[in-house]
């Protein structure tokens, strides 16, 4: 046997003994282990698996193991990936510290700081959210006003950050903030502020989904430390872009249509909704959506697989993560689209359960929802752009 | 399931990129054309491909050829696409290499592949019937005589059928149009009694003919494989052929991105690249997408028939339908940038357009792929 066997085996073994039963079932939304210090545990197996998961640092399984993380190799988490797939097991904790902030700390932050937030990172104890855009500093977003002055041994911050996602239930804040008003790129900073500091408020924001899961943050005179500092003062720009890069990564794995998941295959659905002819769904436009949809996303997961190997393999895609970003979410949004017209008007109630069951409910909501899929994290136009300019090398105007 | 070459397929690759461009470059197909060459290829030109042993790629070693496998030759179809080059490749080395090795006896094996290996036998292979891929519905029937069969009907787009030495021919010897058995293969000499070619000449400058058969007298060992169980092999072969030509479609939107993009960067109006106006960026880019996307999908489908897997039909499906939308966005989008000189004959980017369409009537266009995925899919 191979290490690798072995570590596969291990890793079943203590996956059976572990993983507790109603975490090897689909997740509702409200069980989402978002962690935190005001996390609510619904389902208590919740806090167990995540826990035990944590202790063993695999909810960051390839982080260093010195900072808490699995410090396992790529080979190694793709097996561990792949026997929690193969119990259907939830993600043990779910959260932005995970795919945003904490590989840009892993590359950008000091030795104290990597070993203070990565820690509460893995263990879900700080639940963060991030603090990029402003009412006026959207697309453009290095054109962002919340300012940071120094004031010797700490920072003053001022100013409004808008569509930050869960503030309302976060802990700490990544921002991006100006240290100097006489540049554009090269006068903004990444600082890090723990939300309970005075003069931090977040007010939520009503979605056209009817959820609030964004708010706007208000930072009036907040004092944060000098040592909240990541990077060099004025060097926040880098590190901004690169956990762009993670956040657009993470967002394009919509393209794989887990979201629309819940209504078990699209011809399923549209057998029952149009009926069969023989085998096929009776109505046969719908039948070749279907079918185009399908292969669009079976050559996209083909694509995703492709640019993993050949990272892999040393060779480069180049701009992976806008192309996956902007190919993905526009894939995700056709879905909901395509699954409106397979379901016709049971995608389309509100609420109550006389006449639509909860997943049908769910799918109008997600429906709404995806819309933001092609704004967050830079949208769909802004990757053109990145494409065109980096990818391309067409030149500005 | 492996989408990156491996060294040795990059080797392959290189070598038929730099002899196609260097060698078979747009300028053959345009003197092909222009010359109105009696056989629509190059002579001289097909003895450099078999010595380089791409007429041989699917054959085993013993028997004359390379036994480089599908991914080989995928490859070297999409170099010979990016240059638009005209050769017997296709229908020799691919469909009919591929029918032989799939359904012949050893003695048809032992034959034929190493002629073909050698570059000394032409062959095509008579299919389609109407203006639409659909091999289950072929109704020309090979009528059983004692112990021989009798050939009549037509027979159309037989890609290469006006050079080709011999043909394989499918009819049917039971059953009607639409059903799944009855179909048999048969091999026969293309200047055999009551065979009439006649050249077609289509759109993209290449190669066709229509065939027609007045009671063509077949003797049992003529016949290529099981007499009424054709459609398996052919149906594998078939995918062999639609994978290869995405392949081939590859190359050429490629060539087409890659040209239409460096115009970008060139050509000036209102003072400044048009490269520079976002309504061209954006397009560009969503084109960079479609292109990562068809790597992928022709990727597949050739590893895909190279590892023997079951989803074979599907992935070639998958391949020859993404390729036909997107070579259709491409091309039409590649002479649209060009503007006004995009449209003269001046230009490689039309004669990329014609045979695109070509290659997406071949073996079945999108909507043909979208059903079958779709059967293939069980909805
Ligand atoms: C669900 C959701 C969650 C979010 N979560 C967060 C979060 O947690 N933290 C955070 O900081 N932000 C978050 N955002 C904000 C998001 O990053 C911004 O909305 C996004 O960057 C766009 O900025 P904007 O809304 O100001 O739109 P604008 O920039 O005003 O864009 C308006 C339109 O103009 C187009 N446009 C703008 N510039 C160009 C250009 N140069 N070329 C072509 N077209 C252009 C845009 O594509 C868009 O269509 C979230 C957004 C959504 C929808």
């Amino acid at each position: 046997m191979t290490s690798l066997d072995t570590f596969r085996s291990e890793t079943r073994a203590w996956l059976e003994e572990n993983c507790p039963e109603s975490m090897r079932t689909p997740m509702p939304e409200r069980e989402m282990p978002w962690g935190g210090r005001n996390a609510s545990y619904p389902n208590p197996d919740t806090k167990v698996w995540m826990d035990r998961m944590a202790a063993r640092g695999w909810t960051a399984p390839e982080w260093p193991a010195e900072y808490g993380g699995g410090g396992l190799s790529k080979e190694e988490n793709k097996i561990l990936q792949q026997e929690l797939a193969a119990i259907k097991a939830r993600p043990a904790l779910t959260s932005f510290g995970l795919w945003m902030l904490g590989p840009a700390l892993l590359e950008f932050a000091s030795e104290e700081q990597k070993k203070k937030y990565l820690g509460e990172i893995i263990r879900g104890e700080i639940r963060w959210c991030q603090g990029y855009s402003e009412p006026g500093a959207g697309s453009d977003l290095a054109g962002l006003q919340t300012k940071a002055e120094d004031m010797g041994d700490h920072y003053l911050v001022n100013g409004q950050k808008v569509w930050t996602s869960y503030a309302d239930n976060c802990d700490w804040i990544f921002c991006l903030v100006r240290t100097d008003t006489t540049v554009k790129h090269d006068g903004i900073s990444f600082l890090l502020i723990d939300m309970d500091t005075d003069g931090v408020e977040a007010r939520p924001i009503k979605l056209i989904s009817g959820a609030s899961p964004f708010c706007e943050t208000f930072l009036t005179d907040v004092k944060v430390p000098k040592e909240n500092l990541v990077g060099e003062l004025n060097k926040g720009w880098t590190i901004a872009k690169r956990l762009l890069e993670h956040e657009r990564s993470m967002i394009s794995g919509m393209g794989m249509g887990a979201g629309a998941a819940s209504m078990g295959g699209m011809e399923v659905v549209a057998k029952e909704s149009f009926g069969t002819d023989g085998e096929k769904i009776a109505e046969p436009s719908i039948r070749n959506a279907i079918a185009d949809h399908k292969m669009d996303q079976q050559a996209f997961g083909l694509t995703l697989k492709r640019a993993s190997e050949e990272a892999k393999a040393g060779q480069g895609l180049g701009a992976t993560a806008s192309m996956f970003k902007l190919y993905g979410t526009e894939l995700n949004k056709r879905r909901f689209e395509l699954l409106l017209d397979v379901m016709g008007t049971q995608a389309l109630g509100w609420e109550g359960d006389e006449a639509f069951d909860k997943r049908e409910l769910a799918v109008t909501r997600s429906w709404l929802r995806s819309k933001g899929n092609s704004i967050e994290g830079g949208t769909s136009e802004v990757q053109l752009n990145v494409i065109a300019k980096r990818v391309l090398g067409l030149p500005d105007a | 399931m492996a989408l990156v070459l491996t060294e040795e397929q990059t080797m392959l690759r290189d070598m038929a990129k730099q002899f196609f461009t260097e060698q078979v470059p747009v300028t053959n197909l345009r003197q092909l054309r222009d010359d109105k060459d009696q056989d629509g290829y190059d002579k001289q030109v097909w003895q450099q491909i078999v010595e380089l042993g791409f007429s041989g790629i699917l054959i085993p070693e013993e028997q004359g050829g390379t036994g480089f496998g599908p991914i080989g030759l995928g490859i070297v179809m999409q170099e010979a696409g990016r240059t638009l080059a005209a050769s017997p490749l296709y229908s020799t080395a691919i469909l009919s290499a591929g029918l032989i090795l799939a359904a012949g006896s050893e003695q048809q094996k032992a034959a034929l592949l190493p002629q073909i290996a050698g570059g000394e036998l032409l062959m095509a292979v008579a299919i389609e019937e109407g203006p639409h891929h659909n091999p289950k519905q072929i109704a020309m029937t090979a009528e059983k005589d004692g112990d021989a069969y009798v050939l009549s009907g037509d027979k159309r787009f037989v890609i290469d059928g006006h050079i080709a030495d011999k043909l394989i021919v499918v009819a049917r010897t039971s059953g009607a149009a639409g059903d799944d058995k009855g179909l048999s293969m048969f091999v026969l000499d293309a200047d055999t009694d009551g065979v009439e070619i006649t050249r077609t000449h289509m759109v993209d400058s290449r190669n066709a003919a229509n065939v027609r058969f007045d009671n063509v007298k077949l003797s049992a060992d003529q016949a290529l494989g099981g007499i009424d169980a054709a459609l398996p092999e052919l149906e594998s072969v078939l995918d062999l052929g639609r994978a290869c030509l995405a392949a081939e479609m590859l190359g050429g939107i490629e060539a087409v991105f890659d040209s239409t993009i460096e115009y970008l960067k060139e050509r000036k109006q209102f003072g400044v690249i048009i490269g520079t106006f976002q309504a061209l960026k954006h397009r560009a880019a969503e084109m960079f997408c479609e292109v990562e996307i068809c790597q992928s999908v022709v990727l597949d489908a050739l590893s895909a028939l190279d590892e023997r897997r079951n989803d074979v039909p599907r992935a070639a499906s998958l391949a020859k339908a993404r390729l036909g939308d997107s070579a259709r966005l491409i091309t039409n989008e590649g002479v649209q940038m060009f503007g006004g000189i995009g449209m003269t004959d001046a230009v490689d980017v039309g004669l990329y357009l014609k045979r695109a369409r070509v290659q997406a009537q071949m073996l079945g266009d999108t909507n043909y792929h979208r059903a079958r995925y779709a059967d293939l899919g069980g909805y």
